[in-house]
């Protein structure tokens, strides 16, 4: 039947996978594994996502005025030398980022913050700033030959003109955060990355599935998250999305 | 009326200072369209962009209506001044309505009246409000964001345009329907407008004067007809092309030069009777025979006349052509070149005979120097044209 098609077919075996793979675990015991550590994974999971929502939102916020700030004509000089400063720093590997911030602040919760919060907001300042300087130039000059000021400039032509690619950068920064929080528990900041290294160590797979997954659910719940909001956002004008 | 002041503006830059604008003095009447013409760079663009401070001035001063504008606060000297820029420069995130109302909202204007403006916009620029206010600048031609660049520039009623090559991105067909387009609306809206081009033609076709830049320089401001009769150096003179006599005729009506004497005859006449209004008006060839309603139906030609006997109406061959009172002397020329003609009847809008335009006419139109263009100085056309100096053949 040609209704029958290949997807179709793939999605049954994914299906009936699913199905065998329940009733293994089920007779083997591993569900009961999993929900021995349940209550860790959600004491586990809410840590995590307040370092994310912690240093990804301290990110956003410093990020971009800072983004807007140097795209400003009045910084052209210097912008683009601390753009390749920033440039930079997007480099560094987030561990020794997290690294870098232990030897200053310690231990605990503030560094692991404050590491997460350099790394997220090298991404988002840099597509602020390239997002505000991509703007054509006539919008620009029409927007002041009509008769704006530089504060409604910035807001009703240069910012939603802009906004697609500052997005981007959000998207790309909170990746990057989210990959990396795991990584905080190496600091002393727990997370669900207690799960995963402790789970390695022990060589208990369940244990380390218990905090890996939940990441990857995170991951992609964020990211999700964050294309729904550029999608609302985003005028629809400038919203390739929406085209 | 804007009126410039010793405008100058020297730009610094790593190889030296640039004259862009150097002393230019210049006064545009109220309702009439200038047009700052002349070769990329020579200074145009500046000079525009000096009259709503996008470019500061270097030294000189700008007069709207009879005020200094150095007194004005920048944003509200811009908001009473419609400016158009080449790459017309709609904003992207905003509907079509939202791009035309953005002055009348910066004025602080209120929401029905906007919106109801809006609408009186794309009447204007004959687009469909209901099918196009809704959507984005990107959903629309070349041509269609053109139409809404000169919208939102006129929103605000603004007495002052500024236009920066305003039809140069489009194609030409295209071009040439905007531009006949915003002639017609600003019979209506008389603005007082600075238009930059490097179109000669496009600068006869929309100039109530011509402001001819070089190197910074003013070289001459003139109207179209004068400017192409008395160039006034070798630089503006080749700037305006070795056809320039014949782009003066695009520039004179058939209305200017027609001449309301005419002989005629009717289908009854007798041909003997046509021979002989042939001989007395003097036209060597043939003349018009029209119905009851003076309306052209034939011409009876000199030779049948002298060697047939019988009534005009059995004797007639058709027309070959004529032409309205309203068209330029550059299709009547065109004209009697296609049909090897030295004149041609002219018509009024019910089609009836008015007149007649000949060649005589048109070549003495053009070797007068400085014809004035002012209104109610047609007579030169009416001696012209008597009967006895405008021979059929
Ligand atoms: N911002 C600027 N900086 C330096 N030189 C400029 C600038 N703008 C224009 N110029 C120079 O001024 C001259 C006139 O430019 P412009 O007014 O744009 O000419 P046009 O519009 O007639 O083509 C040119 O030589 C150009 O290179
Ligand atoms: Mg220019």
């Amino acid at each position: 039947m040609p209704t029958l098609n290949l997807a179709g077919a793939g999605r049954l075996l994914v299906l009936v996978a699913v199905f065998l793979a329940g009733v293994w675990s089920q007779s083997s015991g591993v569900i009961d594994d999993f929900i021995f550590y349940l209550p860790d994974v959600h004491y586990l999971a809410v840590q995590h996502l307040w370092l994310t929502v912690m240093s990804g939102g301290l990110a956003i916020l410093v990020a971009i005025p800072l983004g807007i700030w140097l795209s400003r004509p009045s910084m052209a000089r210097v912008a683009e030398s601390m753009m390749q400063v920033l440039n930079v720093g997007t480099t560094i590997p987030t561990l020794a980022v997290l690294a870098l911030s232990m030897s200053f602040l310690g231990i605990g919760t503030v560094p692991a913050v404050f590491g997460l919060f350099v790394a997220t907001l090298l991404p988002i300042a840099r597509n602020t700033y390239t997002g505000l300087k991509g703007v054509d130039p006539a919008l620009k000059e029409a927007a002041a030959g009509i008769g704006m000021s530089p504060t409604q400039r910035l807001l009703r032509v240069e910012l939603p003109n802009a906004l697609y690619v500052i997005f981007a950068g959000i998207r790309t920064a909170l990746a990057i955060n989210i990959g990396t929080v795991p990584l905080a528990f190496l600091i002393g900041a727990g997370g669900l990355g207690e799960l995963i290294f402790t789970g390695i160590d022990l060589y208990d797979p369940v244990m380390m599935l218990s905090g890996a997954i939940p990441t990857a659910l995170l991951a992609v719940v964020v990211d999700m998250l964050i294309a729904i909001t550029a999608f609302v956002v985003v005028p629809r004008g400038v919203n390739p999305g929406r085209a | 009326m804007i009126r410039l002041d010793n405008l100058t503006k020297v730009f610094d830059t790593p190889k030296g200072a640039v004259t862009a604008a150097d002393h230019i003095s210049m006064e545009v009447p109220s309702g009439e369209i200038c047009i700052l013409l002349g070769p990329s760079g020579c200074g145009k663009t500046t000079t525009l962009k000096m009259i709503n401070r996008i470019i500061r001035p270097t030294s000189g001063k700008v007069f709207i209506n009879g005020e200094d504008t150095t007194s004005l606060d920048t944003q509200d000297l811009r908001r009473n001044i419609g400016y158009v820029i080449q790459q017309i420069g709609l904003f992207p995130n905003m509907t079509i309505e939202e791009n035309i109302t953005v002055v009348p909202k910066l004025l602080g204007w209120d929401k029905a009246k906007y919106r109801e403006r809006a609408r009186e916009m794309m009447h204007m620029i004959a687009l469909e409000p209901d099918a196009f206010l809704k959507r984005y600048p990107s959903e629309l031609s070349g041509g269609q964001q053109q139409r809404i660049g000169v919208a939102r520039a006129l929103a605000a009623d603004p007495p002052v345009m500024l236009m920066d090559e305003p039809f140069g991105a489009i194609d030409p067909i295209n071009r040439a329907v905007i531009q006949d387009e915003f002639l017609k609306m600003q019979q209506d809206l008389k603005k007082t407008i600075m238009f930059v081009s490097h179109d000669i033609d496009e600068a006869i076709k929309m100039g109530d004067r011509i402001a001819i830049f070089r190197e910074g320089k003013l070289v001459q401001y003139s109207e179209p007809d004068e400017l192409l009769a008395a160039p006034k150096n070798d630089f503006v003179e080749s700037f305006l092309g070795e056809d320039r006599a014949l782009k003066r005729l695009n520039l004179v009506k058939v209305r200017d030069l027609a001449s309301e004497e005419i002989g005629l005859v009717r289908p009854d006449d007798t041909l003997a009777t046509a021979l002989q209004r042939i001989e007395s008006y003097g036209y060597l060839n043939s003349i018009v025979m029209v119905n009851h309603k003076r309306q052209p139906v034939g011409i009876i030609t000199a030779p049948v006349a002298r060697t047939t006997q019988g009534h005009c109406r059995d004797h007639y061959q058709s027309v070959p052509v004529v032409v309205s009172l309203d068209d330029d002397l550059r299709k009547v020329a065109s004209l009697m070149f296609a049909h090897d003609m030295t004149w041609v009847p002219c018509v009024d809008d019910d089609g009836r005979i008015v007149g007649q335009i000949t060649q005589r006419a048109i070549t003495h139109h053009l070797g007068s120097r400085y014809r004035a263009h002012s209104k109610g100085d047609d007579g030169v056309a009416l001696d012209e044209a008597s009967p006895s100096s405008a021979p059929k053949e």
